[in-house]
């Protein structure tokens, strides 16, 4: 194989990987607080369409980065006003806010600049910077793959460990996962289940946010229509594949990300297209229904082993 | 001194119905205190008034002779009342130390300092003699263990009153000794105790006093030494409770059960029945004897046709059933009261009518054609909340919103009126109020007496396989060790110790009694 290859694979797996990681840490957090974020999608279009808009017009990349935050965090807000203020159902509610966003994004960015599809030329967007790691960049391959992402990708990672110490050893997180699990528990000894609610849900919004905001201001620098394309429940896959841990769920988001390059790759070849587009989702399908199968044998053996 | 005191509580709830009336009442330092009553009498709507989930529409509560309102769980707690709640209110997946210290954990640098938790609730514990590792997880823990977890954590939030909910309802007997002997230093160290419970042998053995309600009314607070079991039972039921039941020798006819050489494999791989035979004729109630996991729901689920068993034969009015699905083994005469009501026995949210009606919905005469006959559901419900005195707002009323005895008076009324004429009774009387468990065993007797149906009662209650049972077997380790010809002349020391396995009958003894 040619090293070119490898490094451009390489290197398009961590990139790819990227907005799958952010939105498997949104459904992470709900995971843990014993809720069901279908709704990364619609954090990630906000996310990355105000990012866009704001970027472009403060000319600042960060503050656009900050607004596709503040974006995402509105989204989730919304659901968490909507179920636990208003009674909603959770699942309704979600495919409700998907479907308004899914429409939603392309009315805002018509009303704004008169295009419906596609904000390359009506907004200056200014993307968010790579980073070169010295040390790491002069390594041959390995080098040329980790080095030179966008920040992004590093802070991905390092949103992964944070969240990992905020969950499991935290004052917090331990009221999060208590929450999840037995929420009646949590009411018992003083925990408001609504304020974790909400805390989950905000902080699942800005993290779909950032993963759009990679979407629109560092894979590209432009918002398209539906530009999310599903990542939102691929990361809702890659949570709940390991129970909403988060380092467990950057490494999932990583499989399906491998998956992405792959079908990436295999664009350039004659496959056929369509049936390579499939690929990152049937990967999806297999991982979940192979990992349920081992889940519940270990699970089976247990329950033998201890009775 | 005056621990606590509750004065003329009284608890409508919205739709009109008294859980409380006027009921005054309290607790000294350093006493337990047993609350009984029948299901239904106010004894949890009362500890909820007092631990701050239902406001009282009047009275007042004095904690330490100052009076307080209580408005939430957590003013309680702050007052130092705590609860141990009947179901648990645990997270399996953590650890014991995180439970305990669940929303009031210590801090170092920001973060959880677990050291620190552990080292408190393991402090606690050993105070107490808990005997629990705080930092074992949760979900590896028995239900005693896991209810010593419960209390510790209403221990170190300060609980100086501690509510226990009829904390004897899910533990084996050595738990509750255990128990026991835990509760007596907790009250030796000053605590208040308010004991629920429904085993009136358990109050007298730990109880300083006891306060009576009935039908949401306080029957006064006596104190244990002026009361016995019966006495107890008689101010709970406002009558005398038969604890013997008065019965004619049986008249068995022919066999209705055949069990040969039933084998069930539990998934250990070992045989939690072993090779067990017996047959049970018309007019007779058989009794099995046995501490709790011995087979006895092994062998229950096996003939109900709820789990395969892996050799021998259960031949029910001469036709196998193995294989059989469960409902045909029903229409061929099988009525099974099951031990666990809320999973098994009835669909909780599914109105007193769906699930009186369950096992006969689609029977030709209770249909029109091929619709559901609306009016003759009607009919069959309101016929057994009659003969049953099941108490309900209406049939449509969701079953799971009954008291636990009205719930196994739906369970039963619908078995009891199957037409079959085998019926299985596995813990047909658990959690149960006296009054209507009386009612329960006199049914199941009569039944057998009058119908000629055979029955099988399994049940943990001593006192009650030795009342209602004609032949009695004891079984352990999944085997039949002792059987005798009449239950009611069975000395409970000499049962114990086949139970136990101090003594076991050979095959020869055994003979003919099978």
């Amino acid at each position: 194989m040619n090293v070119r290859l490898i490094t451009s694979f390489g290197f398009a797996v961590f990139r790819l990987s990227t907005p799958l990681v952010f939105a498997a840490l949104s459904a992470a957090i709900c995971e843990k607080a014993g809720l069901f974020n279908m709704a990364a999608e619609s954090m990630m279009l906000w996310g990355a369409l105000i990012g866009v808009i704001v970027s472009g017009a403060t000319h600042s990349a960060f503050v656009g980065f900050l607004a596709a935050m503040a974006a995402g965090a509105v989204t989730g807000i919304l659901i968490w006003v909507a179920t636990v203020k208003g009674k909603a159902d959770l699942m309704l509610a979600q495919i409700a806010i998907n479907l308004a966003s899914s429409g939603g994004t392309i009315f805002l960015l018509f009303a704004l600049t008169g295009e419906k599809s596609n904000s390359a030329v009506a907004i200056k967007s200014l993307a968010l910077p790579k980073i070169n790691i010295p040390g790491i960049s002069a390594i041959p391959v390995i080098g040329k793959i980790l080095s030179g992402q966008n920040i992004l990708t590093y802070g991905a990672v390092v949103a992964a460990i944070i969240m990992s110490i905020f969950i499991f050893r935290s004052k917090t997180g331990h009221h999060i996962r208590a929450v999840g699990e037995n929420p009646h528990a949590a009411e018992s000894v003083g925990i408001s289940v609504p304020k974790v609610y909400f805390l989950a849900w905000t902080i699942a919004g800005i993290l779909g946010g950032i993963g759009g905001a990679f979407m629109s201001m560092g894979y590209l620098t432009s918002f398209t229509k539906d530009m999310v394309a599903g990542r939102g429940y691929i990361g809702l896959c890659a949570s709940s594949m390991v129970g909403g841990s988060p380092i467990g769920a950057m490494l999932c988001a990583l499989i399906f990300g491998v998956a992405d390059a792959v079908s990436n790759q295999l664009q350039l070849t004659n496959a056929p297209a369509d049936l390579v587009l499939m690929m990152p989702y049937i990967v999806t399908i297999v991982v979940l229904v192979l990992l349920s199968v081992i889940k519940h044998s270990r699970a089976n053996r247990r329950m033998k082993a201890k009775s | 001194m005056e621990a606590l005191r509750m004065e003329h509580i009284t608890k409508i709830y919205p739709n009109g119905f008294v859980a409380n009336k006027d009921i005054t009442f309290s607790v000294q330092q350093g006493e337990i205190h047993a609350l009984v009553g029948e299901n239904g009498a106010g004894k949890t709507t009362l500890m909820k008034v007092l631990f701050g989930m239902e406001q009282p529409q009047e009275g007042s509560i004095y904690v330490n002779e100052q009076k307080v309102n209580i408005k939430s769980p957590l003013e309680a707690i702050s007052l130092g009342v705590g609860m141990v709640h009947q179901h648990f209110m645990l997270l399996p997946s953590m650890t014991v130390a995180q439970n305990v210290t669940l929303g009031m954990e210590p801090k170092k640098r920001g973060l959880v300092d677990a050291e620190k938790a552990v080292q408190m609730t393991q402090e606690m514990s050993d105070k107490y003699h808990f005997g629990l590792d705080a930092r074992a997880r949760v979900s590896d823990l028995s239900v005693g263990l896991m209810q010593k977890v419960e209390i510790l954590k209403a221990l170190i939030r300060g609980a100086k009153v501690l509510i226990l909910d009829e904390p004897t309802a899910v533990l084996t007997p050595q738990e509750t000794r255990e128990l026991f002997e835990q509760l007596k230093l907790l009250r030796e160290n000053g605590h208040s105790l308010i004991f629920i419970s429904h085993k009136l042998e358990e109050v007298m053995e730990l109880c300083n006093n006891v306060t009576v309600l009935r039908h949401g009314y306080c029957n006064g607070t006596h104190p244990i030494e002026e009361l016995d079991a019966a006495k107890i039972s008689r101010l709970m039921v406002g009558r005398d409770v038969v604890l013997k039941i008065e019965k004619e020798d049986p008249k068995p006819g022919k066999p209705i059960l055949e069990v040969k050489d039933l084998v069930c494999v539990n998934s250990e791989g070992k045989n939690a029945v072993d090779n067990v035979s017996f047959s049970i004729r018309e007019g007779e109630v058989v009794g099995i004897a046995g501490v709790e996991g011995n087979g006895q729901s092994f062998l229950s689920d096996a003939i109900s046709g709820m789990i395969k068993y892996d050799s021998g034969s259960v031949k029910l009015n001469g036709q196998e059933v193995g294989g059989m699905k469960i409902k045909d083994i029903r229409q061929a005469g099988m009525s099974v009261i099951p031990e666990d009501r809320m999973t098994v026995g009835c669909v909780n949210d599914l109105s007193v009518r769906s699930n009186a009606i369950a096992d006969r919905y689609d029977k030709k005469e209770n249909m029109s054609g091929i619709f559901l006959n609306g009016g003759k559901q009607k009919e069959i419900t309101e016929a057994m909340i009659k003969e049953f005195e099941i108490s309900c707002d209406s049939q449509d009323e969701a079953i799971r919103f009954l008291s636990g005895g009205n719930i196994q008076k739906v369970v039963v009324a619908r078995e009891f009126t199957s037409g079959a004429n085998f019926i299985i009774a596995n813990q047909p009387t658990r959690g149960v109020d006296v009054g209507t468990a009386e009612m329960i065993r006199k049914y199941l007797v009569r039944m057998t007496r009058e119908n000629g149906i055979g029955s099988l009662l399994i049940s943990a209650d001593l006192n009650e396989v030795l009342e209602v049972s004609d032949r009695l077997f004891v079984m352990r380790q999944g085997k039949i060790v002792a059987a005798f010809p009449k239950a009611n002349v069975v000395d409970v020391d000499e049962l114990g110790e086949y139970m136990l396995g101090i003594r076991t009958m050979t095959a020869e003894e055994m003979e003919g009694l099978l």
